[in-house]
């Protein structure tokens, strides 16, 4: 128990305690510290899990998750704590608005490890909310025109997929009464598997489509993805990377949890082509939208909407080969497109803009940050050696082995999204300097955490490993 | 007993669908804003009888929050707000009303089609209240989607959350996370939107989200 209490303790104590320091200096360490306790107390589940009671449960599913939000948390914590210092110096932020950004940063980690650990459906819907209105804080931080516009079309689009989420989520609860009886069982997930086989049918098929909906919105799936790019672009950086490292999975979490249900429902339908169809949709829309960026958060941020897409996709197709290439992509693509915001973010300091065209030639003027982007585009798009071409090589074949005609859009969608970003970040990292040069203390500690098991993923994949997804891809049907 | 606990929870529940329906055509902020509290009233009284009728004394607590928070506090601070910002005399041009009002009708007949064949299951009083609370739902994500001032889209999501309301009160024994969660969203609500109007207000000087949709990010 005690390591589950680490998880969610320590982003609850670095709340208060954020809140109540002075001084950017002592709070960024704090939030680095608190962090690093979470990410220890995660890594300490492995070992010793806690039983399941009808509010938290830690099995094969989450234990993955929790630990790679909690990492992901950690190295955004370092990052965020070399970021800040140079928007208090620009005066972007001011210090008040900084001891609020780290309180919300704490709210953020705990809602997200909350969602991810309980065992209540009720409670995970509250801890999904929790996660967004704090990042919805964020996202307006700057204050400027389009931030508060991002943060509004975020939080009005949120707010609609949140009440869907919990539409779908009280016909779940309808569906248990009738089996299970009313109260807490109705809501405790495992309860709900035990006796899935019993429920309507009918009655989950609906609710399914609510929760795909609400859900989905926080996934980014299109046509629900318009606040995506804005909140990407306008937040502070560590919270883009916090949002399509941590917040998009968080909400993928959910709706697998919900696929699991339905697939212990004999008689319902297949969750399946629904995702499918919305992977897909997603896929196919942002590559082509990734032509047009003129800004390189947004650019990225759309490439988010890709990756989910196919992660989606790749769950929809299911089965345990298709289970398991999701699983690996969630993974690498959370800790690719991380490390890529993280670059980005000190790129858009050294070019004092996040517009494209204003930026050139960086692996001449800042080398070591130049080739880290260049490096973590190249895992992005799914080139060898990094571990998302394994994760997409598999998403592709075995789409190949069962509905070659979806296999072939996959590709199209894969190789368009591919010449998009090579073609706009060439354009960054080579030819003349465009732009002002200014010297910025980048911290590579987190890009190359991220990036290094990436790589290592691509060239091999240790068999304890492949052997813990693979009995998790079962677990998803 | 039975009969007469079915009959006032369906009456309820349909004067919520008939509030959602006035919200429609209100094209005054002011008076937008009088029918999302008794939208909320409404709420507050159907949350009541379900906890007289199933004997839940949680729900009592929702439908304080309801009368409190939903029907009293918010459209009063709302009103204020509008005040202050000087759009109470305007007319906002709701689009299509008459449409509006059609497309309405296919949602409540949608949502009947849709809940009540799939709940057999449940006891009546929880089917008839699920299938009009949907429909309260799904009204209120049209009104959002067909209105175009920032305020009258908060109280469209403010109509879509009574109708969720309905539905989770109207879910026999549903536990705590019910009270939890309005009393959440409520608060939150309550405080995000007074930010964000405040501040919409203090940068644009206007709160209608076409002057916002200039902005469409890249045309800088």
């Amino acid at each position: 128990m005690i390591p589950l209490a680490g998880v969610l303790g320590a982003p609850l104590l670095g709340v208060a305690v954020l809140a109540l320091t002075p001084g950017y200096r002592l709070s960024a360490r704090l939030n680095v510290v608190l962090s690093l306790v979470a990410f220890a107390a995660a890594l300490l589940l492995l070992l010793d899990r806690p039983e399941t009671n009808r509010f938290l449960l830690i099995d094969d599913l989450n234990v993955v998750f929790v630990v790679l939000s909690t990492f992901v948390g950690f190295t955004t914590s370092m990052f965020s704590a070399s970021y800040i210092g140079h928007e208090l110096e620009t005066g972007r932020l001011t210090p008040a608005y900084l001891r609020f950004y780290h309180a919300m940063f704490q709210v953020m980690m705990f809602g997200m490890n909350l969602a991810l650990v309980s065992n209540n459906i009720g409670l995970m819907w509250v801890a999904v909310e929790l996660a967004t209105l704090s990042t919805v804080m964020m996202v307006g931080i700057y204050r400027t025109h389009e931030a508060l516009e991002a943060a509004w079309k975020y939080f009005i689009l949120g707010s609609v997929g949140i009440a869907l989420a919990l539409f779908g989520t009280i016909l779940v609860y309808l569906a248990a009464v009738p089996v299970v009886g009313g109260g807490l069982d109705g809501m405790a997930w495992t309860v709900l598997l035990a006796h899935a086989g019993g429920f309507d049918p009918k009655l989950l098929d609906i609710a399914f489509v609510f929760l795909l909906l609400g859900y989905g919105t926080k996934v980014g799936l299109a046509p629900m993805h318009a606040w995506l790019p804005d909140a990407h672009a306008e937040g502070p950086t560590p919270i883009s990377a916090v949002l399509s490292g941590l917040l998009l999975n968080v909400a993928l979490y959910a709706l697998l949890r919900f696929k699991i249900l339905l697939a212990a429902c004999p008689g319902g339908i297949a969750p399946g082509p629904l995702m499918i169809a919305l992977g897909l949709l997603s896929l196919l829309f942002a590559s082509l939208m990734l032509y047009r960026r003129r800004d390189i958060k947004r650019l990225f941020a759309y490439s988010s909407i890709e990756h989910m897409g196919i992660i989606v996709f790749a769950f929809g197709m299911g089965g345990p080969l298709g289970n398991f290439a999701g699983l690996l992509q969630m993974v690498m693509h959370s800790l690719t497109k991380s490390a890529i915001f993280f670059s980005v973010g000190h790129v858009a300091q050294v070019k004092g803009t996040q517009r494209i065209a204003e930026m050139g030639g960086l692996t001449e003027t800042h080398p070591l940050l130049g080739w880290s982007l260049v490096a973590g585009v190249v895992a992005i798009v799914g080139l060898p050696p990094f571990g998302v071409f394994t994760s997409e090589f598999l998403v592709v074949s075995s789409t190949f082995a069962r509905q070659p005609l979806l296999a072939v859009l996959l590709v199209i969608g894969l190789l368009v999204a591919l010449g998009a970003l090579l073609l706009r970040v060439s354009s960054v990292a080579f030819g003349e300097v465009r732009g002002p040069v200014r010297r910025v203390q980048a911290s590579y500690v987190p890009i190359f955490a991220h990036l290094g098991p990436v790589l290592v993923a691509g060239v091999y994949l240790p068999g304890p490993l492949v052997a813990w997804f693979q009995h998790v891809a079962v677990l998803l049907g | 007993m039975h009969g007469l606990s079915f009959e006032v929870a369906n009456t309820l529940a349909g004067l919520l669908v008939l509030v959602s329906f006035l919200m429609i055509y209100q094209d005054r902020l002011p008076a937008l804003l009088n029918v999302l509290g008794l939208h909320a009233f409404i709420l507050a009284l159907a949350v009541v009888w379900q906890a007289y009728v199933q004997d839940a004394p949680s729900l009592y607590v929702t439908a304080a929050i309801a009368l409190g928070f939903k029907a009293a506090l918010i459209p009063t601070v709302l009103q204020r707000i509008v005040v202050r910002l000087g759009i109470h005399r305007e007319i906002e041009a709701v689009t299509g009303t008459g449409l509006t009002m059609l497309a309405g009708m296919g949602l409540v007949a949608l949502s009947l089609e849709l809940m009540l064949p799939v709940t057999t299951h449940a006891d009546p009083v929880t089917r008839e209240d699920i299938a009009l609370a949907l429909s309260v739902v799904l009204i209120g994500l049209m009104m959002m989607v067909t209105r175009r001032n920032a305020v009258s889209q908060v109280a469209a999501f403010l109509s879509m959350e009574n109708g969720i309301d309905l539905a989770a009160a109207g879910a026999r024994g549903m536990p705590f996370v019910v009270e939890i969660s309005i009393a959440f969203s409520v608060l939150v609500a309550f405080l995000v939107i007074g930010i964000f109007l405040f501040r919409i207000r203090e940068r644009f000087d206007t709160v209608n989200i076409h002057a916002l949709d200039q902005f469409r990010g890249e045309r800088r």
